[in-house]
């Protein structure tokens, strides 16, 4: 009896590995044996026809840091999370609060807030290029109606990052408006009249009741935010190509220079395994963070 | 208790101040949200080399689109994504149910650490890994096929995430009755998880098919020929500002590109967002 239990037991072990086999199998080959391989690659030269590439420790990473268009990718991409992550995480909110409010269009509003979410990045760029066309763009006709002259919004190194950091934070707002509005559903409107009649004004009810109801919500939103802003390269593409002189380059679209424009792979890959490495204490962090709150549950 | 009734009956006659106030920054913040797509649409309908100069008195024309629709293979690169969109989804789909179900409801040794690292995919973005993923599906002679784009976003861990949750809140009495009748395990996962959790399934691939329709970084590494290449790198090469590319015509060739998923989006817009809703909640 008790081996029959064994065998049953041992059985359905053997049907669960089958059964995650073939997706652990591509995962292994498209996610951690490729981690692997970059960190590998990561130690050697780059190999050419003549001089085939050799082992050199963590040299490739000292040429890094002794680049100087690394701090600056660096310190853009910093910039880059550093605005975009806050002003779409506060659009968000805003937009979710109107959009679950009682007013008169509210299908428009919300569909009008959502809609850049299904773009492709590469079409959004486009559409903003007839903004940032100077003298003839949008910005720049209604500048001009107030006597600014024309400003090449993508073409100069001080107006290039905001330009792109516009184009994310229109994309992703409307992307996490949804999860405060999914949210803000959840919450019984009873508190709102017990919180009024307690003599809570708007703005106590919102920073006292709302914000801490929804801070699961925002370190949801937070962490996509933190992953996006090292994905959402696409619009570097079309609008400044990283330039002028460096000045709008995130590391992603850096990566992709060294390794399919100039072939220097070792040298993206060791880029590649610091980006691995940010995003791994990314994970680590909202891990603890999630288990903290299921043990207060 | 008469003035109280008063001063509700004045609310209701008068609209709050504040109401007011939200309805119109809820509306300017929508008119201001579409707009870079109305403009566009706006100038994609001007005759080319006139767009940017907001003069409303132009006739509206079509030209813009016929154009690129004789410049550009445009129906070549709509098929690439329609079958990479497909294939994709078909693999996920297969591939995360299996594992999500043995995930949700088989003991085996070191299940728990391996789905830990099923999570950690979750931040190992195949976005990052471009590298070493070109140089691996080269290896396997994939390159430039719709097999080698979708392969590395088939074992989705949030797919796999996401089943996994569904079919663990399915009630095991119900796995149990199935097995009474004598079904497989197959026959379980197919007559009795897989239906409970078909709301799951529709969000998570409207979830993918709107990623893998605008996904462009990797197919622009994996591709090199418009017999592969999805609309996004079709796009990317036809309007890059290099080319000399008049505006109106840009703006025509992007508002082709986004139109399918963008009419599904205006038709399905419920059940979209209450799609995005659900994957979204974790």
């Amino acid at each position: 009896m008790n081996d029959m239990a064994r065998l049953q037991k041992q059985r359905l072990a053997l049907y669960g590995w089958m059964l995650a086999a073939p997706a652990l199998a591509l995962m292994s080959l498209f996610a951690f044996y490729p981690a692997i391989a970059t960190f590998w690659h990561s130690l050697f030269t780059r190999g050419t026809t003549r001089r085939p590439s050799v082992f050199a420790g963590f040299e490739n990473y000292q040429d890094l840091f002794a680049d100087p268009t690394f701090a600056t990718v660096v310190w853009n991409n910093l910039i880059y999370a550093g605005v975009t992550i806050p002003v779409s995480i506060i659009f968000a909110l805003i937009m979710a609060l109107w959009a679950n409010a009682h007013i008169p269009a509210r299908s428009f509003v919300r569909s009008a807030y959502f809609t850049p979410t299904i773009l492709p990045m590469i079409a959004a760029a486009n559409l903003w290029l007839f903004f940032y066309t100077p003298d003839l763009g949008v910005i720049d006709q209604i500048t001009g109606f107030f006597g600014a002259s024309p400003t090449n919004w993508l073409g100069q190194p001080d107006t290039a990052l905001a330009s792109v950091i516009v184009v994310t934070i229109w994309k992703e707002a409307g992307f996490f408006m949804i999860f405060y509005l999914a949210a803000l559903q959840t919450i019984p409107p009873d508190l709102r009249e017990a919180a009024r009649i307690e003599g809570a004004g708007r703005w106590t009810y919102t920073r006292r009741v709302l914000l801490p109801l929804l801070m699961p919500t925002t370190i949801f939103v937070f962490v996509n935010a933190m992953i996006n802003s090292v994905k959402l390269i696409d619009h570097l593409f079309i609008l400044t190509k990283g330039g002028p002189n460096n000045a709008s380059k995130l590391i992603l679209y850096w990566i992709w220079e060294m390794a399919f424009a100039y072939f220097d792979s070792p040298h993206a890959a060791a880029m590649t395994i610091l980006v691995l490495l940010a995003l791994g204490l990314v994970a680590v962090a909202q891990f603890r963070l999630v288990e903290k709150r299921t043990h207060y549950r | 208790m008469n003035t109280a009734f008063a001063s509700h009956h004045a609310k209701r006659a008068l609209p709050d101040f504040d109401k007011v106030l939200d309805a119109l920054g809820a509306w300017v913040l929508a008119i201001v949200w579409i707009s870079p797509l109305l403009f566009a649409t706006w100038a994609a309908l001007q005759p080319s080399g006139t767009a940017l100069g907001l003069d409303f008195s132009n006739p509206l024309t079509f030209e813009n689109f016929t154009y690129v629709w004789n410049a550009v293979p445009w129906i070549g690169y709509f098929t690439n994504t329609v079958i990479l969109v497909t294939l994709i989804l078909a693999g996920q789909l297969v591939l995360c149910t299996l594992a999500g179900f043995a995930f949700a409801r088989f003991e085996f040794r070191g299940r728990d650490t391996i789905f830990i690292l099923v999570l950690l995919q979750l931040f190992i973005l195949p976005e990052v890994l471009i590298v070493e993923n070109y140089a691996i599906v080269s290896k396997l002679g994939l390159f430039d096929t719709a097999l080698g784009i979708g392969l590395p976003y088939m074992a989705s861990a949030f797919g796999i995430f996401l089943l996994r949750q569904a079919f663990k809140s399915v009630p095991v009495e119900l796995e149990e009755a199935a097995r009474i009748e004598g079904c497989s395990w197959m026959g379980v996962l197919w007559k009795v998880y897989v239906p409970a959790a078909k709301p799951v399934y529709l969000a998570y691939a409207l979830v993918s098919i709107a990623t893998h329709w605008n996904n462009f970084l990797w197919p622009l590494i994996v591709t090199n020929s418009p017999d592969t290449r999805p609309l996004t790198v079709g796009l990317s090469l036809f309007g890059a500002p290099e080319t000399g590319v008049d505006i109106s015509v840009i703006s025509a060739a992007t508002i082709m590109t986004i139109a399918p998923l963008l009419i599904a989006f205006l038709i399905f817009q419920r059940q979209f967002i209450q799609a995005f809703l659900r994957a979204g909640i974790r």
